[in-house]
């Protein structure tokens, strides 16, 4: 436990983080995530955060030591994709009962990693403490390095109880735990000097696909992409990309820091929701690329898809410019998503009533105000029933949020759209740009939304 | 007639069990103006609301007490009371239900003991009914979290009150749906009966559009009705995860009880409805004569389609006895049935092996079926298997109407008739030229060169 203390520790003073290093010495200790407040607390768990990030590497085993709760109540619920193995999708779980939580959980573990090698053999196995384990003294650090020799395997164990912290610390810790057992053990057959890195991107609905093509067109290789659609080997292996982009907001700033300090892997926080986000990401790799040795003509050649992809996509968007033209969009979403479809939606003409920032760091924020103007209208949090009254009164056209939230927007019957991890449609790039201002027109033109509004033909006032 | 085994296996593979919290979080989301309260880490909660949420589509009210490594480890009064000030503070709600977690049944807090301390403490919450039960996840699953809470809800609110003859209890278990509960009433209000349900998820999520959006559940059994349970003439179980919860109730208030273990079938029905008349000395309605009628019915034209049909079912004790019972009558055979934790149930099903395991268990056992039931995370296997799949139970997160799916009652049983043997008649096998093959011996009967003049 005490590791874990001083893993978060480390983890919470980040030095690539301009808002951690604008706070005095005792304030950044606490870290950065909010206290929470019980009783009115949102959101996921430390082990929750680490098992988002680390889950799509797709061809792992991976194994939650704890009691039922933490695997049986949300195994297999998310939409990050695979092109090939499966078994990120099939739930392992000790589901340990109260014999082991009084004699420990260590034995049960041991063998059941045995159990998964010898009848799945993964390329690796990784695997969760969870808080029960973690409070009686299951130390799955030992236990992993034990299995790891007898089965000659790697047995990654991954330090993150819930009870550490926020869903966000997680995701952080997870980048620790590649850092610390996963990244540099393998070497890659081949390097060129077109290799990049990819963090924070988990290719939910099959979002990198959007990206994919782009990436080929100018010979780009994604060497690791940590993690989405990710295999084991290409993680060990991505301490020799050249370049790297962080995707999710400061999700794994860590991970970016160190990747560079290690291996001199450049970085940039860049985006792929919108057309202007996505050029400038594409811009920005093929920069760091050439600086660190590809040919000078990838600048050109990028120049030129970007030309010629952006084009395409105007032209696919302009039946829609019209029909979106000053609809007004509730937005609620956090962190890095708030900037990048702010400034994605406002690009086809729609005008961003509301945004919320409740997950957005100090720097977010003011990227929304600069792309928003003067008239930005920023929550920090809205209740609910705020919420209900606000698009009662037809404050917005459509609501873009979260799953949790849609049933406020739909009950108000106002016309939502998901654009949180459950979501069923990608929208990433270009092609995904289009389709998010597809499905947004879809949502706003459906008829039924003149029929619900009508009260039943009792109710109507004379 | 069945033996029940538990898997041996270390590591649970695709678990078909969910925790006791949720279980009993959920019984509390059936009380009207209720805030049900997680005691543990913010990803208890969380990971339970979101299944909760994709399940029913609703927006589902449910706190945690967001414990960390140093709070669990001083002990989690400060933050339970800080949680339950707060819930009263925003929500004002007229129960919060509180569910303890493995994390701090590990470190073992005395939850009873703080809420006598938080009670003293603050005057302001008197009319705040605060119930709390005991459920660590490592022991039990949902079916077991639920009846504990119904048990700790009656253990709280209901006292013996004045008897009013035409009254009566209704016990509903976590494996009847929104529809089930809401045909169940309308049976006993036949009777010229009025039911009190609890909990009633039929008030609270059914999907009903309400007037304002407050923190709390929208509807579901109210705290005066639940107090006015010690006046019924009787209670009525359904599930043998109620049990408990009657038992209290009876000796609490003296109101009898009876526990139908199913109300799905034939002959279930009949003897609910038997019951039901006898209780309220009133003849079965023409509506429900007309029902059975029609039952029967669908009984004959489907028969033809069930009879030796091989079926792997995955469920809860209570859900899999309902099911399983039933496709036992209806000449079926439970090729592979696996379950969540342990029942009397369990040893009378009609199959030769009960397993207390996972999907895994479940896949193992259910190749060469005819059909596949269990929850939506049976859609892997039931794709690998290529064998048709029947989902029920919970969570159903890729099906519209979760909560709208009805099984019991003489209509209930009727449309799930239709529905399975549908999906039988759609998968018959066909016949092809090569189908019927006789074997080498019969060949050699006959000397070749006669056989082909």
């Amino acid at each position: 436990m005490n590791a874990l203390v001083r893993k978060v520790e480390r983890v919470f003073n980040e030095p690539a983080c301009p808002t951690n290093r604008g706070k005095p010495d005792k304030e950044r200790k606490k870290g950065c995530s909010k206290p929470l407040v019980p009783g009115a607390a949102a959101g996921g768990c430390a082990f929750d955060g680490a098992k988002i990030a680390l889950q799509p590497i797709v061809d792992v085993a991976h194994l939650v030591h704890g009691p039922i709760a933490c695997e049986g109540n949300g195994w297999d619920n998310r939409h990050s994709a695979s092109s090939g193995s499966k078994l990120y999708r099939t739930g392992f779980t000790t589901d340990i009962g109260e014999l082991d939580v009084i004699y420990g959980g260590e034995k049960r573990l041991f063998r059941a990693i045995r159990e998964i090698i010898e009848k799945y053999d993964p390329p690796a196995v990784f695997v969760y403490q969870t808080c029960v384990t973690a409070l009686i003294g299951d130390d799955i650090e030992t236990v992993c390095k034990r299995a790891a020799e007898k089965f000659g395997k790697p047995v990654i164990p991954v330090n993150v109880p819930g009870f550490a912290g926020s869903k966000n610390l997680g995701n952080k810790l997870a980048g620790e735990v590649l850092l610390d057992y996963v990244i540099g053990t393998e070497e890659p057959a081949v390097t060129t000097h077109y290799d990049i890195n990819i963090y924070g991107e988990y290719n939910l609905v099959g979002e990198l696909w959007q990206i994919q093509p782009l990436f080929d067109a100018l010979g780009i290789r994604v060497l690791a992409n940590i993690s989405g659609d990710a295999r084991y080997r290409e993680i060990a292996c991505a301490h020799r990309a050249r370049a790297a982009m962080m995707v999710c907001s400061k999700a794994l700033i860590n991970l970016a820091r160190k990747m560079e300090e290690r291996y001199g892997i450049p970085w940039f926080e860049g985006s792929f929701y919108g057309v202007s986000d996505t050029s400038q990401s594409l811009r920005t790799i093929a920069k760091l690329l050439v600086q660190r040795g590809a040919q000078e003509d990838l600048l050109a050649r990028t120049a030129t898809l970007i030309e010629r992809e952006e084009a395409r996509a105007w032209s696919r968007l302009e039946y829609y410019k019209a029909r979106l033209k000053g609809k007004r969009v509730l937005l609620f979403t956090g962190g890095v998503k708030s900037w990048s479809v702010v400034s994605a939606l406002r690009e086809v003409g729609m005008e961003i009533v509301g945004t919320s920032t409740k997950k957005s760091t100090p720097e977010d924020k003011e990227r929304i105000r600069e792309i928003m103007g003067g008239d930005a209208h920023m929550f920090e949090a809205l209740p609910p029933r705020e919420m209900y009254r606000m698009l009662k009164e037809s404050g917005a056209d459509i609501m873009l949020s979260g799953g949790r939230s849609q049933f406020v927007a739909l009950k108000a019957r106002t016309p939502w759209l998901d654009i949180n991890q459950e979501r069923y449609h990608a929208y990433a790039g270009y092609e995904g740009m289009v389709e998010l201002v597809k499905q947004i027109d879809r949502a706003i033109y459906n008829p039924i939304w003149e029929q619900v509004r009508q009260p039943a033909p009792w109710e109507k006032e004379d | 007639m069945a033996t029940v085994t538990t898997t041996k296996k270390a590591c649970a593979v695709n678990p078909l069990k969910m925790s006791q919290p949720l279980g009993a979080a959920l019984a509390f989301l059936g009380l009207d103006k209720c805030m049900p309260l997680m005691h543990g880490s913010q990803g208890c909660t969380a990971f339970g609301l979101v299944l909760l949420v994709r399940h029913f589509r609703e927006t589902i009210p449910l706190q945690t007490t967001a414990m960390n490594e140093v709070t669990t480890i001083l002990g989690g009064m400060d933050n339970l009371e800080q949680a339950i000030v707060n819930i009263y503070n925003r929500a004002k709600p007229d129960i919060i239900g509180i569910c303890s977690t493995g994390l701090t049944e590990t470190k073992g807090d005395d939850v009873h003991g703080f809420l006598k301390l938080i009670r003293q403490a603050h005057p302001e919450l008197s009319e705040t009914a605060l119930v709390y039960v005991p459920t660590p996840d490592y022991l039990g699953a949902f079916q077991d979290g639920w009846g504990k809470a119904v048990t700790a809800i009656v253990e709280a609110l209901c006292e013996p009150v004045p008897k009013t003859a035409w009254q009566v209890n209704i016990l509903p278990g976590c494996h009847l749906t929104v529809a089930d509960i809401e045909e169940v009433r309308e049976i006993v209000e036949s009777f010229g009966l009025y039911p009190i349900i609890a909990p009633d998820l039929s008030g609270s999520l059914d999907g009903h559009i309400p007037e304002t959006f407050l923190p709390t559940t929208l509807g579901g059994a109210k705290i005066a009705q639940i107090k006015q349970m010690g006046g019924s003439a009787a209670t009525i179980a359904i599930g043998e995860q109620m049990r408990p919860a009657a038992e209290a109730l009876e000796a609490r208030t003296g109101v009898p009880y009876r526990l139908f273990d199913r109300l799905v079938g034939l002959a279930a029905n009949d003897e609910f409805l038997a019951y039901l008349s006898e209780l309220s000395s009133t003849p079965i309605s023409p509506k429900y004569r007309r029902q059975r009628s029609q039952l029967v019915d669908a009984m004959l034209d489907g028969h033809f389609f069930f009879g030796g049909k091989k079926v792997a079912i995955g469920a809860e004790p209570d859900l899999l006895w309902q099911i399983g019972a039933w496709l036992g009558e209806m000449g079926c055979e439970i090729a592979a049935a696996v379950t969540t934790t342990h029942s009397t149930l369990l040893e009378k099903l009609p199959a030769a092996e009960v397993v207390i395991g996972d999907l895994e268990d479940l896949e193992k056992r259910a190749a060469g079926c005819d059909l596949l039931i269990t929850h939506s995370h049976g859609r892997q296997a039931a794709q690998r298997l290529g064998i048709p799949f029947i989902k029920m139970g919970l969570p159903l997160f890729d099906r519209l109407g979760a909560a709208h799916q009805l099984s019991v009652g003489y209509r209930g049983t009727r449309d799930r008739v239709f529905e399975l043997g549908n999906l039988f008649i759609e998968n018959l096998p066909e016949h092809h030229a090569d189908s019927w093959p006789l074997p080498g011996e019969s060949h050699e009967t006959v000397p070749q060169s006669e056989a082909c003049h």
